[in-house]
């Protein structure tokens, strides 16, 4: 069966530096799959490249099978890939609601004059979209603050807002970088089962780059470590764990 | 900012069956927000109504003038207010605009009302033609770019080769139009309800546009255009489109002042008329619809206002106008509006 991502040799340079070589690993559908490693390790250059903002010099990127790499940033939504970004990157003036429709963007079709002129049938589909969105804000408790400005929530809120609009995107993958950035131990305690609810109920395969050790370990099937650019490790959270190579990367070697 | 792990896990399953309201409606003096905000209109609709018949031509001129600066005001806010980019170069649309609208009428005998949609449609072409190279400039460079575009326009309408299309340095002098079917309006009348109509037409289209899906991608744009790729939304298309509407409305703005002001010329299309639209998009404030409505009568009126206290020193008090202005709305007039509404409804509760 083809598994439903395949990073298949990738290599990312800048100028004469060495971000990404010959990375490879395989995600199933359904999984949760962790990538981790040191700050530099190439884990955001990688993810870059699973949403089309960098193109390897070097490898394939397979989703379902086919090659991502001849398809523009923004039809990424459409094969079914979703993100978040490591420091948020909502639309800040626009309403919690406007922001998790945006999210449904791909999902309608319409434009400058059908919009303009607020035709029967783009009515319709702002209530399909409004269906989805509404949806969304329920299942991540967001009712409370729909229509307020995303700029005056806390960050807690504003990271939830972020989940539900990557989530109006109706993704089969949905990438997550660095949830866990800025929370307390609490709060990414939280965050670990919502994230296991999102995979278990909305049926979406993960992959979760993480600094977090613990988050990672408590909710990922399978983790990739990443150091200096290379894959140094890839098996489950266990494994990873007791593998020296991550520990030296981690915490320095010896030597 | 403390989150409490309530505010990262979400508690509940969905529950679909809770009523959707829309956002908690404030009331001031017994009438909620929304309410207010149609008697607003109303209001508005009203004196617009009324006004041409309670005062003198000169006046109701000047405020047809005064409407067709807020149309050319709205489509820069279109694309600076709603979709984050600049423009210095929106008198050179507006030349466009004013040019069609004459040329057509000069030459061809064309009825003013049909050289509207034609300058729409030409300016949507030029707008979208400049926005694809603009694609690559941010912010302040686009600014600049778009200034060579207001820079470039008087030259080029003063250009000899194009004399016979454009008249030169003198331009060309158009006919006002009279009250169609016998009605008993004046010339200045006439054109002021025609102005009001189509401004009242395109102010509609504009609300819906920015309420729309269209509207949300391009305010997605303006607030994270990375993060609006990612979810879907075709950035340069959009970008390139917006600027292409922008220059529509200013351009059918600018047909609509060649047939107010009955001639056009090089010089009214200078890059001071740039600055303008550009003090009437702040002063209104930038992002709010409305806004433009005050940044219009803003526009011809604060010149006139200055002149009448100095002649001698006319500039200065525009500029001293304009300071008093930024620094008691600082957010424009909408945001003024804004910030009164929110005390009220925070005393009234």
């Amino acid at each position: 069966m083809t598994p439903l991502l395949r990073v298949a040799n990738v290599g990312v340079r800048f100028g004469g530096i060495v971000a990404l070589e010959r990375v490879s690993f395989d995600l199933e559908a359904g999984q949760m799959l962790g990538l981790i490693g040191p700050n530099g390790a190439g884990k955001t250059t990688l993810f870059n490249c699973l949403s089309r903002l960098y193109t390897p010099v070097e490898g394939d990127i397979l989703f379902e099978g086919a090659s991502i790499l001849d398809k523009a940033p923004h039809r990424m939504v459409e094969i079914g890939i979703g993100r978040t970004f490591q420091n948020l990157a909502l639309f800040a003036r626009m309403s919690v609601l406007d922001n998790v429709r945006v999210g449904g963007h791909h999902v309608a079709r319409s434009d400058f004059f059908s919009d303009a002129l607020h035709l029967p049938w783009v009515r319709r589909q702002d209530h399909a979209l409004d269906e989805i969105a509404w949806e969304l804000i329920d299942y991540l408790d967001l009712h409370a603050v729909a229509h307020r400005s995303v700029a005056d929530l806390p960050f807690g809120l504003q990271k939830r807002v972020e989940l539900a609009r990557a989530l109006a995107v109706k993704p089969k993958l949905l990438l997550l970088d660095e949830p866990a950035g800025g929370l307390n131990h609490v709060e990414v305690d939280g965050l670990g089962r919502l994230i296991r609810r999102i995979r278990d109920e909305r049926n979406v395969t993960v992959l979760l780059v993480e600094h977090h050790m613990n988050l990672v370990m408590s909710v990922c099937d399978r983790v990739v470590a990443l150091d200096f650019g290379r894959k140094i490790a890839d098996g489950t959270p266990a494994e990873v764990q007791r593998n020296p190579d991550v520990i030296a990367a981690y915490l320095g070697t010896a030597a | 900012m403390e989150a409490t792990p309530a505010a990262i896990e979400a508690t509940g399953a969905a529950t679909p069956s809770v009523v959707r309201l829309p956002p908690a409606q404030a009331v001031i003096g017994g009438i909620t927000l929304a309410r207010w905000r149609q008697l607003a209109i109303i209001a508005c609709v009203i004196v617009a109504l009324v006004i041409p018949f309670v005062v003198k031509n000169f006046f109701i001129f000047q405020l047809t003038l005064a409407l067709v600066y807020a149309l050319a005001i709205l489509g820069l806010n279109l694309l600076t207010g709603f979709n984050g980019q600049f423009s210095l170069g929106h008198s050179a649309f507006y030349a466009i605009g004013a040019y069609t609208a004459a040329i057509m009428m000069d030459h061809w005998d064309v009825a003013y009302y049909w050289t509207l949609p034609v300058a729409g449609v030409v300016c949507l072409i030029s707008g979208f033609l400049f926005g694809l190279p603009a694609l690559r400039l941010e912010g302040i460079y686009l600014a600049l770019a778009t200034f060579a575009l207001a820079i470039a326009a008087p030259q080029i309408l003063k250009f000899s080769p194009l004399e016979h299309w454009t008249g030169g340095v003198q331009g060309i002098v158009v006919i006002k139009p009279d009250a169609p079917f016998g009605l008993p309006l004046s010339s200045d009348q006439w054109i002021y309800f025609f102005t009001l109509a189509v401004a009242a037409v395109l102010y509609v289209c504009a609300v819906n546009l920015v309420n729309s899906r269209t509207g949300r991608a391009m305010k997605a744009i303006r607030d994270n255009a990375i993060a609006a790729g990612a979810m879907g939304v075709n950035v340069s298309l959009y970008k390139s489109l917006t600027f292409g509407v922008s220059a529509l409305y200013t351009g059918i703005a600018g047909a609509l002042g060649a047939v107010v002001a009955g001639f056009v010329a090089p010089d009214s299309f200078t890059f001071t008329l740039s600055i303008q639209l550009f003090v009437g998009l702040v002063v209104g404030g930038v992002g709010s619809i409305p806004g433009t409505l005050f940044g219009g009568l803003f526009a011809l009126f604060a010149p006139n206002v200055a002149e009448s206290v100095s002649k001698g020193l006319a500039g200065a008090v525009y500029g001293v106008i304009l300071i008093l202005v930024i620094y008691v709305m600082p957010s424009g007039a909408a945001g003024l509006v804004r910030l009164i509404v929110s005390k009220l409804a925070r005393s009234a509760r």
